[in-house]
């Protein structure tokens, strides 16, 4: 199973502040844990909103609409994609994690993706040679 | 006890078994006596957490609840008649882990006893068989009943095969360590052949099974991933990733939506994973770094990198993978791998050309009742305008396959010649 864990924003993210060394060093040695795993796919930090975009859909029309953007609680700063076995799983390791908001307080988000399984039956066929 | 911290315990557990059970083993030396005490340990952990919370550090919890009773054991076994520099030994090294914060002492040493557990599980004194249940068992943290249902096997049957690995073991004494330079590149193999057997078992599965059966792809390729970080000079290793990682990302692809097989040239190539392709092809460019490039593994790679790198079928370069299956073919001797370097060549170089190397099998008696031989054999001749003879060939193949749906996508062919 894939889950992604969503980092969200806070006022330092979307202020640009870039982490401490500490911060940094704590976040790489978390990273490397998941790595020697063989559970983390990919993740990455994001940077702040100012230099993002926003599509806006409204029936045929599209708006850009450039950042920063103001609701910084519901905007992200950061992702893992994980390949665990279960959402316990994701649990433990994220209950591992350092904390992204040393300031603030907040929380990240753990959200299963869609597998081939929830869409049509599989069938077989061995790999080749 | 709620199911929360049920299922806390049982991530708890899948996380820290496999490295609790090495640390255990490096004390105890010996493998049955470390499973035992691992699961002790989650038994206490069964008890307590429940009422306590699961504390801030699992791991470190779990080790010392398991260390106590390992220095017991060992206090036991001083009163046995055993050999005395044995018993001298044994105890040092208790004391010197019974110091220790139990945490520090499972991280300083850990990534080598990993790697020592997956050597063990893997090794060739044990059949197939038993290595593959072991290293699920001890490196994958799965139970018996898991192990049983992903080989659709009875549960006595895995649980058996493991209580005799680990005897075996016993009876040789296989020690626990990394090999010798001398024997590491056969032991390397050996973990190699385990993970890709797990990860073509899971391939295999079909749907609506058990959910356990897919799963042990991912737990192959993850599993794969861990070796490469214990044993990140090992080009082969990176390779297997590799492969694993691009066979994957085509899982989803591979069925239609009646179920039916879907060839690899026929799918839909939007719906391969772009995530796994991206790190497959990395894994590859390690391998190949590392000068890796030439090996069983790599050069399976090799050939997975180039479906994967062309964005339709046309664009494939078949003259790349005609050469990578070449080269395959002096590694492995196999006609399976020649007769995909037939239909490689075929693509290549044109139909005459892939038909000459395909007859040359024909008298293969290892290939006698393969159905893909008159599978690509139909498929060439059909290419050469040959059509009663294309239609025979692809009606042998289908009285050849046991595969229903292969019969019939084989029989639609015959059929279509008929006009």
């Amino acid at each position: 199973m894939r889950f992604m864990v969503i980092v969200k924003a806070t006022r330092e993210s979307e202020a640009g502040v870039m982490p401490t060394p500490e911060q940094l060093a704590e976040m790489g040695a978390f990273n490397e844990q998941l790595i020697k795993a063989g559970v983390m796919l990919a993740g990455d930090g994001l940077q702040a909103s100012s230099k993002g975009a926003r599509v806006v859909f409204n029936g045929k029309e599209r708006t850009i609409v450039d950042g920063p953007f103001a609701e910084t609680k519901e905007l992200i700063a950061g992702f893992w994609i994980l390949q665990c076995r279960s959402k316990a799983e994701v649990i433990e390791w994220m209950r591992r994690c350092p904390n992204p908001y040393p300031h603030d307080g907040g929380y990240v988000e753990i959200r299963q993706c869609f597998e081939a399984e929830d869409f049509a039956p599989a069938a077989d066929s061995g790999p080749k040679a | 006890m709620t199911t929360d911290s049920h299922a806390a315990i049982e991530a708890v557990w899948r996380l820290e078994a496999p490295r609790l059970t090495a640390g255990l083993m490096r004390l105890v030396r010996d493998l049955g006596a470390a499973e035992d005490l691992a699961h002790d340990a989650l038994v206490a952990a069964l008890q307590q957490w429940p009422s306590d919370g699961v504390p801030r550090n699992p791991a470190a919890w779990l080790m010392q609840a398991a260390k106590h009773r390992a220095i017991d054991l060992l206090r036991r076994r001083t009163r046995s008649d055993r050999k005395h520099d044995e018993l001298a030994r044994e105890l040092d090294e208790g004391m010197r882990l019974a110091r220790r914060d139990p945490a520090d002492a499972l991280d300083d040493d850990i990534g080598d006893d990993l790697l020592r557990l997956m050597f063990i599980a893997c090794h060739p004194v044990l059949s197939a068989e038993a290595r593959v249940a072991l290293t699920l068992r001890l490196l994958g943290g799965l139970t018996t009943d898991e192990i049983a249902r992903a080989y659709l096997v009875p549960e006595p049957t895995i649980a058996q095969r493991i209580v005799r690995a680990k005897k075996t073991l016993a009876k040789k004494r296989v020690p626990f360590e990394v090999p010798a330079p001398a024997e590491r590149m056969v032991r390397l193999a050996s973990v190699l052949e385990v993970i890709y057997l797990v990860f073509n078992e899971g391939y295999a599965a079909t749907a609506g099974e058990d959910w356990i059966r897919p799963s042990l792809c991912d737990e192959a390729v993850r599993l794969g991933r861990v070796l490469t970080t214990l044993v990140p000079g090992e080009g082969e290793a990176h390779a297997l990733v590799a492969l694993m990682e691009l066979q994957a990302s085509r899982l989803r692809a591979r069925v239609g939506p009646r179920g039916e097989a879907i060839l690899l040239l026929d799918q839909d190539r939007g719906r391969w994973d772009r995530l796994l392709i991206g790190r497959g092809l990395a894994a590859l460019d390690r391998a190949v770094a590392l000068g890796g490039g030439g090996g069983f593994y790599a050069l399976q790679a090799g050939i997975a990198a180039c479906h994967a790198r062309a964005t339709t079928a046309e664009a494939t370069d078949w003259a790349r993978i005609a050469s990578l299956y070449a080269r395959l073919t002096d590694v492995t001797r196999s006609p399976i791998v020649r007769l995909n370097h037939a239909v490689a060549v075929g693509r290549a170089e044109g139909p005459a050309a892939g038909l000459v190397l395909v007859d040359a099998l024909a008298a293969d008696p290892s290939l006698a009742s393969y159905p893909y031989l008159p599978g690509a054999r139909g498929d060439l001749l059909e290419r050469l305008g040959r059509v009663e003879e294309a239609r025979a060939e692809f009606v042998r193949a289908a009285s050849m396959t046991r595969n229903a749906r292969d019969r019939d996508v084989l029989l639609a062919r015959a059929g279509a010649k008929v006009s």
